[in-house]
């Protein structure tokens, strides 16, 4: 086992390397205009241009630039021109807000989309069945920038259920800071409800399928207890895997529209700026961060995968 | 002649689907007596297996038809509740399946596996007594090291071990019923000589009455008591072990016979074979279900020959052919000494 | 057989008819423009008023507000009102702008699909290396977020363009959200069709063929393309959606669909700045989106029903044989 979790590391710094040198590529090596001038963003000086290009070596041969780009990244020198914020220390300003919105978004989701999925299988075809299905293909129809426009026009403007955005930190007022991430957390959860819900439904209507489940009825075990030590039980495993992946992705910051609809000044918000402003180096810094968390909850999915499902853990001692 | 144990009627199996009702099982009668054991001949899709679960009521479904009568120590099973048949299923019948990999689940350790078909039925026998009982299990169908064998995967057992777990499983609660659903097909042919041996033992030993459900003639003549040919959901032969494979009665089980490769004759050209198929249960033929298949057939075939006994010495030897008894041992006879389906040439 | 089965799912036949009218909707586009509205999507009207039941309404009032629905008061024109300061008719830009999206969504999940096969079959046929390249560059692209890439990309390409070889794309043409959404997307459908042709390539028949002596392109088009054909239209169906979601996120951020184009995507972020006062700029082209995406998932379901139906009993047709615990010999 632990030779696996080492493997799989090495395999995190391995893919985190590439995806630098893509990054690299997408901002630096797009062969259309002059890089420096990209950099320098809508209100390019020739002096900033001059500066930009002596700074990242855009003179230099690539090997150079590349050395050059992540030498900004790591010593924390990754500035952005206009205005003049260093990137990593606003994306670190910005972490507690989308991790915030993540974990509530996703305590939700998983709290409904399983319970939805497990009440979907227990009566195929029957009626809730078809209503909750009805519920989720509508949920992961709705896009997010249409539910949350909705849910602030509706239940904060014309009921004032909700204040329409703004983050408060949770050390500041913990009752507060829940109040003002109820409409972001149910704008988030939505769409995710309805996707696990139908993986979860399939899952398990094909595992009743399996002939497991029939030896476990054979065995004089009630229907409920099927259903939930051998059914739901296998059927969990790949929802955990996926699970993994959508959370990585929206700590990620995936939640940047959800952020700037609702004004919470998180990675995701100071993203949506930066493209706004047409900014490169921020946008660059927040998809090496994005991508770095995606690839870290991709590996720790896979060592609970086998912590899980014990065939993948003895794969070569298996018979 | 005791109370028999299981007793089925008239059992039907139909299965709608959008094409149609598929039956499965057309009529089935039959008789478990205590400690015998009863094997179910038949090829793929004759409904042996269905009618095997249906026993157990696990072909219950929203498609399913099921008619008939199934009892169990006068019990009637068909019937009965889910609550109520939970208990009987591995308590007093207890079942075994072809493939033993897919049939343990491949997240739960073997001996927890066991462990929970003891609890589902013994309220107070608690973690530690079930996995006691659990090892023993294991270690009395002859897996060494039970209680480090206990703790692993089924994916690290080998095929053969893994259907002596399914075994033990089944013992589990002393059941009086055991039926084995090809329980030897997905093993290695030592392996299945070993597993053979095992079911035999335990029927021995402990009186086990058991119901062998297999298409291999081999096995059947390895543990059988009485003999049921299945073919097209119905019984067309029903005997003793002797009587089956010494007085054939009906083309089909001829068929069966004459395919078997023998060890002990010279190599035929190529290994004789039933003609055809079997007839789509969508859409099943009036008369003899083999009629199409059946080089003897005549015009008699149009009617559905009735399981009876055409034989004044054997009343528990029952048939549906009608042929005459005496035709049918010579037609039988395909050449000097073999037993086969094929018209002898002229 | 397997039409008969989704003609008869009424629910995937009335959203494939939903479907159908957004189309002939966007497409009408022209139509209501010239004879309805008598405007075009980008034209401004912002000092100019409106005759409706005798009275002059101002397109844009003083303060900056934009008229709100006019339905068919005014024979049609500003129908949803205006769409800004700017005084745009929105009905018009609703329709041209569900073009582009459609457009969008359309041809880049179809460049997408047909990547992402030849990928899958490239990689499950020669495997090897020239799998271990693909999967390897597909998991690359695949753990950059697609919405943080998909801005990257765009924000990149929005500035200066791009110039590859003989073809030249300025950041403002359709062919750049196109081009990022299809490479944004394309392991979405490449990963799990590798995966069936890896597994479809481990089947018997597979080498069979080969041991005839068929060459690879036989092989993938006549063997492994056929059997992939229900999984590829699924797909391509289910990929239009979630494309149509991308481009619409990108273009909202401002990272896609750059002006003057205008998709429902940009249409959204010109509303949400109105949001308090009306509502229905930001709502009615999310609504749409909302709308078309809807359909499409529903009918990619009903197709993916009718082609792999998940009956518990599988009757072989020549055998006519049925195991219904699936058991065979």
């Amino acid at each position: 086992m632990a030779r696996f979790v080492v493997r799989r590391l090495a395999g995190m710094v391995a893919v985190l390397f590439a995806v630098s040198v893509v990054v690299f590529f997408v901002f630096n090596v797009i062969p259309n205009s002059d890089p420096a001038e990209r950099m320098a963003g809508k209100n390019a000086t020739a002096a900033l241009v001059e500066n930009i290009e002596e700074d990242w070596s855009f003179d230099e041969p690539l090997p150079q630039q590349y050395l050059a780009m992540m030498g900004k990244v790591f010593t924390g020198e990754l500035t952005s021109y206009e205005p003049e914020i260093p990137v990593n220390e606003r994306i670190a300003e910005g972490i507690p807000a989308t991790l915030s919105l993540a974990i509530g978004a996703a305590a939700i989701w998983m709290f409904f989309g399983i319970l939805l999925g497990y009440l979907s299988a227990q009566r195929p075809h029957g009626w809730l069945d078809k209503l909750l299905g009805g519920i989720s293909v509508a949920g992961i129809s709705i896009p997010v920038f249409l539910l949350g426009p909705v849910l602030i026009y509706l239940l904060a403007e014309q009921l004032g259920l909700f204040p329409n955005g703004q983050y408060v930190g949770i050390t500041e007022d913990p009752l507060d800071w829940a109040y003002h991430l109820v409409l972001p957390w149910l704008t988030v959860a939505t769409l995710s409800i309805g996707f696990y819900s139908r993986v979860l439904r399939s899952n398990m209507l094909d595992a009743m399928d399996e002939d497991y489940v029939r030896t476990a009825r054979a065995k004089g075990l009630s229907e409920r207890q099927v259903l939930r030590r051998h059914v739901l039980r296998n059927s969990l495993i790949p929802i955990v895997t996926l699970f993994g992946l959508d959370f990585g992705a929206t700590v990620a910051g995936t939640a940047i529209i959800t952020e700037s609809i609702f004004d919470l000044q998180g990675v995701g918000f100071y993203a949506a700026e930066a493209v706004g402003n047409l900014e490169l180096p921020p946008i660059m810094g927040i998809t090496l961060y994005g991508a770095f968390f995606v690839v870290l909850f991709n590996a720790l999915v896979d060592v609970a995968y086998a912590y899980l499902d014990p065939r993948v853990r003895l794969g070569s001692e298996a018979r | 002649m005791s109370e028999p144990l299981l007793s089925v009627r008239d059992l039907r199996v139909g299965f709608a689907t959008e094409n149609g009702l598929v039956r499965a099982v057309e009529s089935v009668d039959f008789d478990l007596a205590p400690g015998e054991v009863l094997a179910i001949v038949g090829e793929s899709g004759s409904g042996k297996s269905v009618t095997a679960q249906t026993i157990l009521g696990l072909t219950r479904s929203a498609n399913a038809r099921i008619e008939g009568t199934v009892r169990f120590r006068g019990e009637e099973l068909s019937s009965m509740p889910e609550e109520k048949l939970r208990l009987i299923r591995c308590g007093e019948i207890a079942m075994i399946f072809q493939d033993p990999m897919t049939s343990l689940n491949p997240v739960y350790r073997v001996g927890a596996q066991i462990a929970e078909a003891i609890r589902a039925h013994d309220g107070e026998i608690g973690k530690a007594g079930a996995r006691r009982r659990a090892l023993e299990l294991l270690d009395s169908v002859g897996i060494a090291e039970a209680e480090r064998r206990a703790d692993d995967y089924p994916h690290e057992f080998s095929g053969g071990m893994r259907q002596r777990a399914m075994i033990a499983m089944a013992l589990a609660l002393e059941p009086s019923v055991l039926i084995a659903d090809e329980p030897t097909t997905a093993l290695d042919v030592t392996v299945q000589a070993q597993i053979l041996r095992l079911l035999g033992g335990l029927n021995r030993e402990r009186g086990l009455a058991t119901i062998l459900i297999t298409h291999d003639l081999g096995v059947v003549a390895e543990v059988a008591d009485r003999v049921l040919v299945m073919y097209a959901g119905r019984v067309v032969e029903q005997g003793t072990l002797d009587e089956l494979f010494y007085d054939p009665q009906h083309p089909y089980t001829w068929g069966l016979l004459g395919s078997l490769p023998r060890i002990d004759r010279p190599r035929p050209r190529r290994l004789p074979q039933i003609a055809g198929a079997p007839p789509s249960p969508l859409a099943p033929p009036a008369g003899c279900p083999f009629r199409a298949r059946c080089p003897h057939e005549f015009g008699r075939c149009v009617e559905l020959p009735g399981l009876e006994a055409r034989l004044a010495d054997a009343p528990a030897h029952l048939d549906r052919c009608w042929l005459e008894p005496e035709q049918k041992r010579a037609r039988r006879q395909v050449e000097e000494g073999r037993i086969g389906l094929e018209v002898p040439a002229p | 057989m397997a039409a008969g089965r989704f003609l008869r799912n009424r629910l995937a036949l009335a959203f494939l008819g939903v479907f159908v009218l957004i189309v002939l909707f966007v497409l009408a586009a022209p139509l209501w423009a010239e004879h309805v509205a008598e405007t075009g999507p980008n034209e401004t009207h912002t000092l100019e008023k409106l005759a409706i039941d005798g009275e002059q309404r101002d397109v844009v009032t003083p303060e900056g507000r934009p008229i709100g629905p006019v339905w068919f008061d005014a024979g049609g024109k500003f129908f949803l009102g205006a769409d800004s300061r700017l005084g745009r008719d929105e009905m018009v830009r609703l329709m041209y702008g569900g073009r582009t999206s459609l457009l969008i969504g359309i041809a880049s999940a179809a460049i997408t699909t047909a990547l992402a096969v030849l990928l899958a079959l490239l990689a499950g046929y020669y495997r090897g290396w020239v799998d271990a390249l693909i999967a390897r560059t597909l998991d690359v692209i695949w753990s950059l977020p697609a919405l943080l890439l998909g801005i990257a990309l765009g924000v990149s390409l929005a500035v200066g363009g791009l110039k590859l070889g003989p073809i030249e794309l300025s950041g403002g043409s359709l062919w750049v959200p196109v081009l990022i959404i299809t490479v944004v997307s394309i392991p979405y459908v490449a990963r799990p069709l590798r995966g069936e042709v890896l597994a479809l390539t481990r089947k018997e028949f597979i080498e069979a063929a080969v041991a005839q002596g068929a060459g690879p392109l036989r092989v993938m088009l006549r063997e492994i393309l056929p059997n992939l054909s229900s999984t590829i239209i699924v797909f391509f169906t289910l990929t239009i959606a979630n494309n149509l979601l991308l481009e619409a996120g990108l273009s909202f951020l401002g990272a896609g669909v750059q002006p003057p184009n205008s998709s429902w995507g940009t249409m959204i972020s010109v509303g949400e700045e109105l949001l308090k006062t009306a509502p229905l700029l930001a709502i009615v082209p999310g609504a749409m989106i909302a709308l078309t995406v809807l359909a499409l998932n529903i009918v990619g379901d009903g197709l993916r029903d009718a082609l792999n139906p998940r009956a518990k009993i599988r009757l072989e047709a020549h055998a006519g044989r049925v195991e219904p615990e699936g058991a065979a010999v």
